[in-house]
């Protein structure tokens, strides 16, 4: 089947690939462009390990079609860290062992950031909320939303 | 295998399009693309439409029209439509509510179709290129409509006269034990002169329970009052039994949170 273009920024870099078309943006991302920190956990909206912010927006990337993301800015996590130096919501992960096994962080940090660009102090609520569509079957989800809690207090005396 | 996405910036071209077997319309592709995923290959090729109109919200005069393509946390967070955040909020997580649509909501099997149940309480009418519908003829022969729903109309319910209630297991997300909207009017003496009453997860898609709706009409909103709508508010349901719920169980507490609902 003949190929077609797809062209988005991905963490502000320019991206070009021939693409099959109906590939998912999941697939596009790992096996085209080799962005792997999205995951295919599921691959049917239900664990969240894929999501990616587009164009500002939290997003499934397995259920997004790579081509619907045309002209698209899109954020994940790989993008996050600047000049080797974590971002407060990566630092705050390691610090409050919010992650075992990894496989969901790059998602659940998806959807801090989506929560935290939108809302810079969340109550306890708001972070449960924020996390309510990912799964994490290692940590018990208290030690990630005290990360995003702590990730949130130490932006705001950065900003004050 | 791939699959051709053709996209057409005419509702009219998408529609020409959707008439080749196996092309399936692509909304927000929470269902649509999750099939394709997990291996249905009925599936062979989607087809969208970019036109403007499919992802406009437009609320004059008490009427309201949203667009096919418009999402769920774009109608949550729309200040004209507040009293619907409520059923556009109980649809998934986050990341689904930034993709699924109207559009699609109204082709979801049980056991979702959440917001499809507030449309039904609303008594809305669906458009597409082939003219309006009422929403339960709509629903009662969605399978054999192929043509691309373009909106949902429907008038604004008078302030606190629309009620909605999901009830999940998964806090603050999960898929519906059942849902429960209701659009009351009540006389200056407080009786309830019209009540529409829908009920989702209680079948294979959204319906309304019109047994309790007519229970419900002359009588007053306190416990004595609701009771005769509680006790045929099962009537005429023939919900599933599935991973959430057993068809038993939505029987059973259905009286219960619909009273709640009524008296909350
Ligand atoms: C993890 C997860 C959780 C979910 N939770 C809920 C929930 O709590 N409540 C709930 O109600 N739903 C839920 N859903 C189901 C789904 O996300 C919603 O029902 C959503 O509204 C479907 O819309 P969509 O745009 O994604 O549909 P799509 O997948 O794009 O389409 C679904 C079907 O409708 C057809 N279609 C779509 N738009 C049109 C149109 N304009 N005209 C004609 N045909 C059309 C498609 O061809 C397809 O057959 C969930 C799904 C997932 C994956
Ligand atoms: S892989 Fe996308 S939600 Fe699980
Ligand atoms: S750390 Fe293993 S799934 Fe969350």
């Amino acid at each position: 089947m003949a190929k077609v273009p797809v062209q988005f920024t991905l963490n502000g870099a320019e991206k070009a690939e021939f693409i099959d078309s109906g590939t998912t943006l999941l697939n596009a991302l790992r096996d085209k462009i080799g962005d792997t920190s999205p995951k295919g956990g599921c691959h049917q909206g239900t664990c969240g390990a894929c999501s990616v912010i587009i164009d500002g927006e939290l997003r499934l990337s397995c259920l997004t079609l790579a081509e619907t993301c045309n002209g698209a800015a899109i954020t994940t996590t790989s993008g996050l860290s600047e000049g080797g130096v974590l971002h407060p919501l990566q630092r705050a992960f390691l610090d409050a062992f919010a992650t075992q096994c990894g496989f969901c962080t790059p998602g659940m940090i998806m959807a801090a950031k989506v929560l935290l660009d939108h809302t810079p102090s969340p109550s306890r609520e708001d972070v449960v909320e924020a996390l309510s569509g990912n799964i994490c079957r290692c940590t018990g989800y208290e030690p990630i939303i005290q990360a995003v809690l702590t990730a949130a207090r130490s932006n705001s005396q950065h900003a004050a | 295998m791939a699959l051709a996405l053709q996209t057409f910036s005419t509702v009219k071209d998408a529609n020409a399009a959707l008439k080749a077997a196996g092309t399936r319309y692509l909304g927000g592709g929470t269902l649509v693309v999750r099939a394709v995923n997990e291996g249905d290959v009925s599936v062979s090729g989607f087809v969208r439409s970019t036109e403007p109109s499919l992802s406009a919200i437009a609320v004059s005069g008490g009427k309201v029209r949203i667009g096919a393509s418009v999402t769920m946390a774009a109608i949550a967070r729309h200040p004209d439509l507040a009293p619907l955040a409520r059923a556009a909020r109980a649809v998934g997580g986050p990341a689904i509510r930034n993709m699924a649509t109207v559009g699609g909501n109204l082709f979801a099997p049980a056991p979702y179709g959440d917001f499809t149940v507030a449309l039904l309480a609303l008594d809305a009418t669906v458009s597409s290129d082939s003219g309006e519908l009422p929403i339960e003829t709509f629903l009662a022969t969605r399978e054999s409509n192929h043509a691309i729903v373009t909106a949902v109309g429907f008038s604004l319910p008078v302030e606190g006269g629309f009620r909605f209630l999901k009830v999940s297991r998964v806090k603050p997300k999960g898929v519906s034990v059942l849902s429960v909207a209701t659009v009351l009017e009540q006389a200056p003496d407080g009786t309830v002169s019209s009540a529409r009453i829908a009920l989702g997860c209680m079948a294979d898609r959204p319906m309304r329970a019109r047994a309790a709706e007519k229970a419900l009409a002359g009588r007053t909103l306190t416990s004595d009052g609701i009771a005769p709508a509680l006790a045929v508010a099962s009537d005429g349901t023939s919900p599933a039994t599935d991973p959430i719920a057993s068809a038993w169980y939505r029987t059973q507490v259905l009286p219960v949170h619909l009273g709640r609902l009524l008296l909350g």
